[in-house]
């Protein structure tokens, strides 16, 4: 079929166990490790307006990712000399708490999560109405509590629910997900050990009103054809994790009837 | 960036040009700088290749040292990939901590050459569990006219390929040429508007509404991407420019593969 497709991650040093541990991703059935189908997402649950001193915030539980948002602004902007005249910066720090994953990570923002947080900040930004805010700062928190791959898309899924409950104008919410491949097949929303001993992983972020992503990494083996497949599968999945944004949403300002007003005689 | 003014005149420039199918280089849209490879510019390295494309000019060496492997992968070696804007090669540079920007040419050049395996890193074990190669890839950008990621992903391959193992340095046998299994390569496009542009030249980075980079191995797989700056692509933009990264990423491998 394919002349080099078998990424071996542990030969290549991302991976973590033996080769005699490699687990089976896909049984004779097609079902995955955790009994879903390829097509299928893991359970989520979005809640927004969590925390009390943020401007917007939200908090998502992903499979057995668990991740809270937090944005504070649009407001002064430090450092200073980052001040852009016209428009607001968008600075987004994506970080892991050294307990989210098992082998306790250095606390700090490494070099993945610097990358993550200005790939994250871009994708904002090409939604954000910067224009409006000139000379500020929007600033997005992601905090990691919990890890189980698809942590870059659970924070921006929470990120957007918290910019919405800040009150800051954007053309979208964007919804986010991990394509991969998997025993040579295309899946949707992988989880760790899919992630670890899978072939391709594919994060992105959509934009549901253009059908235009945002964010879009790759690593791993794909065709050209896996790679159409991929996206159409990606795009899909974002839609519906887009309708449980905006549910969460709605929970959130659900507009109780208001009390009657005593009109004085 | 001091001058923002003369940015935004340029900026328009750039984006008026592209709606009617033009460059300010004059090139067309699909059309790459001329790109030329010096393998072995630096003695003291074990590899090294000078990447000069158009105006950027990127230097990347490969040193070898014996070393530990990871307790997780005990019949490895390592490979780390660096890259350095150092501050001669623009004046938005600056000395201190390495930036966003720098942080992802170094992550965005090393996860290609990790997931297309292009070395082949159990042939870097030397005792398993105890002592293996750890291969360094270290680029230096030396002057940035644009398109860093993709000369500079060049250069770490050109090294790469011109790298020799250097075992009687340490008393590990004699030495040989480090085995370079895959050639990816990766292009990058600019989204100009409509226009999506490969190669963007510093100005057009400025401009660009949106950066895609496709790294792609010699059997026209896709190993690995990177969407960057602020900007939208459409799927049928990305399988566009798919199509458009495997042949120049053919071109790119032969001048790789030219001694």
């Amino acid at each position: 079929m394919l002349l080099s497709t078998k990424l071996n991650k542990e030969r290549i040093g991302m991976g973590s166990v033996g080769a005699k541990d490699v687990p089976q991703l896909l049984d004779a059935e097609g079902r995955r490790i955790d009994g879903r189908g390829l097509e299928d997402l893991r359970p989520i649950k979005i809640e927004a307006g969590v925390l009390n001193r943020a401007d917007g915030s939200a908090y998502v539980e992903w499979g057995e990712n668990k991740v809270m948002a937090a944005v504070y602004g649009p407001r002064e902007v430090h450092p200073r000399h980052l001040q852009q005249n016209d428009k607001a910066i968008v600075q987004c720090r994506y970080n892991m708490a050294a307990f989210s994953v098992d082998e306790r990570k250095r606390p700090g923002l490494d070099r993945r999560s610097q990358e993550i947080s200005k790939v994250i900040s871009e994708a904002f930004e090409s939604v954000l109405f910067v224009e409006e805010y000139p000379r500020t700062s929007i600033d997005v928190y992601i905090e990691v509590l919990q890890a189980n791959a698809g942590t870059r898309c659970a924070g921006i899924v929470a990120a957007s629910v918290a910019l919405a409950d800040a009150g800051i104008p954007m053309a979208d919410l964007i919804p986010a997900v991990a394509v991969g491949k998997i025993a040579g097949h295309i899946a949707l929303d992988l989880r760790k050990e899919e992630d670890n001993y899978g072939e391709a992983d594919l994060p992105m972020a959509l934009v549901p009103r253009s059908g235009r992503l945002v964010l879009l990494q790759m690593e791993g083996h794909m065709t050209a054809e896996e790679l159409r497949q991929a996206l159409d599968l990606g795009v899909r999945g974002c839609r519906k994790i887009y309708d449980l944004q905006r549910e969460a949403l709605r929970r959130r300002y659900a507009v109780q009837s208001p009390p009657p007003v005593e009109v004085p005689a | 960036m001091s001058d923002g003014v003369t940015a935004e005149i340029l900026t328009g420039h750039v984006l008026d040009l592209a709606r009617r199918g033009r460059r300010l280089d004059g090139r067309g849209i699909d059309d790459l700088r001329p790109v030329r490879i010096q393998k072995g510019y630096v003695a003291s390295a074990d590899g090294s290749a000078l990447v000069e494309w158009g105006p950027t000019k990127v230097l990347a060496g490969i040193k070898l040292e014996p070393g530990t492997p990871f307790p997780d992968t005990p019949n490895a070696g390592v490979l780390t990939t660096n890259a350095e804007l150092v501050p001669l090669s623009s004046p938005g540079f600056e000395p201190g901590p390495p930036r966003p920007e720098a942080i992802e040419l170094s992550r965005v050049v090393d996860r290609a050459i990790r997931a297309a395996e292009a070395v082949d890193l159990t042939k870097l074990c030397v005792t398993p569990g105890e002592k293996a190669w750890i291969c360094y890839v270290d680029i230096h950008i030396l002057d940035d006219g644009g398109n860093l990621i993709d000369a500079s992903m060049l250069a770490a391959m050109a090294a790469l390929s011109n790298t020799r193992v250097p075992a009687s340095r340490f008393g590990l046998g004699t030495d040989g040429p480090l085995e370079v299994q895959h050639f990816p390569v990766e292009v990058t496009f600019a989204r100009l508007g409509d226009a999506l542009v490969v190669d963007p030249t510093s100005e057009e980075e400025v401009a660009c509404q949106g950066r895609l980079t496709i790294a792609t191995n010699e059997v026209g797989e896709i190993c690995a991407m990177q969407k960057g700056k602020v900007g939208a692509f459409s799927p049928s933009d990305v399988m566009e420019m798919v199509s458009r990264a495997q042949v120049h990423g053919d071109r790119l491998r032969q001048l790789i593969r030219s001694p």
